[in-house]
């Protein structure tokens, strides 16, 4: 492994991404969860496919659209899809998760007129469907790279705000919080990164790397900071093992990645249910 | 230095969530170094009023001061503390420990962006050590019981240093010996730290032995007053008030027992 790693390039551009992907996505990933939005995630992920589905209908037509990278279709779709989930929100002031379906739905149904405007593609759209070890080019890495140093600088400047409005947003705001602008940059983050995730674990799993870390790391985390290092540590593991195993087994890595990721869960509910037992004395 | 300065100014306050009126004609001064207490029924807009106050409500009729300036204007938000009526509807889910809860109180005062400083943790211990809670600095927040957690938001109000501290019915759920150390502590930084404080309870009872104004608020502001004068408020009129028989206690070997 190691050696073709020094060898080939496109391994290197899978890894590298493949580390920083398991490194933002689980941290954002703990907000969503505490704030009981993981299936933002979901909903942003299938809007992020109709906006890769659209810019490979583009290349396949005009042919000065072949060149473009489908990462900027599904950014700017993924973007715009986040937006009007605040929207919807703000709409339906008491059914908030009413803006989940909704987008989702929406995502789909546009990414089903676009394949099928295109009659099917010769591109791999399984790749990003299920990710791939082979796809990732040196500009998708570059790509990842910018994104992911903004969103680290973004966390670290907001981690008070957004440590605040997850656990009592009523007392982040008689703090003088600017709730609405801090909700809207976190939502903007999640968006992209959701679109950069797609090239290594695939549209349909990109939520869940953002949540399962997160899951098994809620179990045993004694501090909301031990949670998301755990949560990282937990992505990850999931990220090398899983590219690596797809590697050599020729699967798809959001496949392999997922699975590892369920697998630690698993260990971790065990785990715990062992302690509890050995802790009530039987 | 004036000692007498308005820190709170509600004038001519009209307020309703849908149809009817909550809030009618309020007026209201709460000076520097008052201890206001804000009583009156279930219902009665006591909650209301305190929203208004820290900007969680929008205003729709009237006007509100907070240390002189309009409060459309003010953003000196990390001179004002909080302790919600609701303290523990915070997120039962969020796996923080006593110790990031109660830090987090400091975000405004030392900066939304900037990294919390060294000095960080022998603030929190002061803070929780005032409410008697120390012990548990590094336990989770959402296993502590009601009136532990209660005391564990006290200490995060208390450790932004406010000059007006707000609190919202924060005696319920705590044991009748810890009652009485609240209101020691409250009067404690209310006569050494000059904090102005306004707290909604239910205490009747013993009160006006603990505060220096008292407000009662049933929609219309029926009274406000210090608490001397509220002693001498017919006993029959805050009844006819709360709808119910109300005790005012005014001999002090009866201080600290609750009803
Ligand atoms: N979010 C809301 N939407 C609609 N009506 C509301 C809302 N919150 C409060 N009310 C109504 O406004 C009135 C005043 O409520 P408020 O919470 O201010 O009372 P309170 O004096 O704090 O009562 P308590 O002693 O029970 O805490 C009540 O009649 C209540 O039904
Ligand atoms: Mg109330």
């Amino acid at each position: 492994m190691i050696e073709s790693l020094m060898k080939y390039e496109f391994l290197q551009n899978a890894f590298i991404t493949g580390l920083l992907i398991g490194l933002i996505a689980p941290i954002l990933g703990v907000f969503i969860v505490v704030r009981k939005q993981a299936l933002i995630a979901d909903a942003l992920s299938h809007i992020t496919l109709g906006g890769i589905a659209f810019s490979l209908l583009l290349g396949k037509f005009w042919s000065s659209f072949s060149t473009l990278n489908p990462v900027y279709g599904g950014m700017v779709f993924s973007v715009t899809g986040s937006l009007l989930i605040e929207k919807l929100r703000s709409v339906y002031k008491h059914y908030e998760e009413l803006a989940i379906p909704i987008i989702m739905s929406f995502g789909i149904g546009l990414s089903v007129i676009f394949i099928s405007m295109a009659d099917g593609f010769t591109t791999d759209l399984f790749g990003y469907l299920f990710g791939s070890v082979s796809a990732v080019s040196r500009v998708d890495l570059l790509i990842v790279l910018g994104i992911s140093m903004m969103v680290i600088v973004t966390i670290f400047f907001l981690y008070k705000g957004l440590f605040l409005l997850s656990f009592d947003e009523e007392h982040g705001r008689t703090m003088g919080l600017p709730s609405k602008t801090i909700n809207f940059i976190f939502i903007v983050t999640v968006a992209l990164v959701i679109a950069i995730s797609m090239r290594i674990v695939g549209i349909l799993l990109v939520s869940s790397l953002m949540t399962l870390p997160v899951a098994s790391s809620i179990r045993i985390a004694k501090s909301f900071k031990q949670m998301i290092f755990l949560s990282v540590l937990f992505g990850e593991i999931a990220v090398i093992g899983g590219l690596i195993s797809a590697y050599y087994l020729d699967l798809a890595p959001g496949g392999t990645i997922v699975v590892i990721a369920a697998f630690i869960l698993l260990l971790v509910i065990l785990y715990k249910n062992v302690q509890y037992k050995f802790q009530s004395g039987r | 230095m004036d000692d007498r300065k308005p820190i709170v100014i509600v004038k001519d306050l009209n307020y309703r969530y849908d149809r009817d009126w909550v809030l009618k004609n309020i007026q209201l001064t709460v000076n520097k170094g008052d201890f206001l207490a804000i009583v009156g029924p279930n219902g009665s807009g006591k909650s209301t009023l305190l929203k208004l106050i820290l900007g969680l409500l929008k205003i729709q009729q009237g006007e509100i001061l907070l240390f002189g300036e309009p409060l459309e204007r003010f953003r000196h938000w990390e001179k004002v503390g909080f302790v919600s009526q609701k303290a523990n509807a915070f997120n039962k889910a969020f796996p923080a420990t006593v110790f990031e809860v109660v830090r987090s109180g400091l975000t405004k005062r030392n900066g939304l962006f900037k990294p919390y400083p060294k000095t960080t943790v022998k603030k929190v211990i002061e803070a929780l050590k005032a409410v008697q809670m120390e012990e548990f600095l590094y336990r989770n927040i959402g296993e502590l019981s009601g009136g532990q957690q209660q005391r564990v938001f006290i200490a995060r109000a208390l450790i932004g240093d406010p000059e007006l501290l707000i609190l919202d019915e924060p005696t319920v759920g705590i044991d009748t010996k810890r009652v009485s150390a609240f209101y020691e502590l409250m009067q404690k930084l209310n006569r050494e730290k000059g904090i102005t404080l306004i707290i909604v309870t239910h205490d009747t009872g013993i009160i006006s032995k603990k505060v220096s104004h008292v407000a009662c608020l049933n929609k219309h502001l029926y009274f406000h007053g210090n608490s001397s004068e509220f002693e001498q408020f017919d006993q029959k009129e805050l009844s006819s008030f709360y709808g119910h028989e109300v005790k005012i206690l005014t001999h002090d070997h009866q201080e600290g027992g609750m009803e």
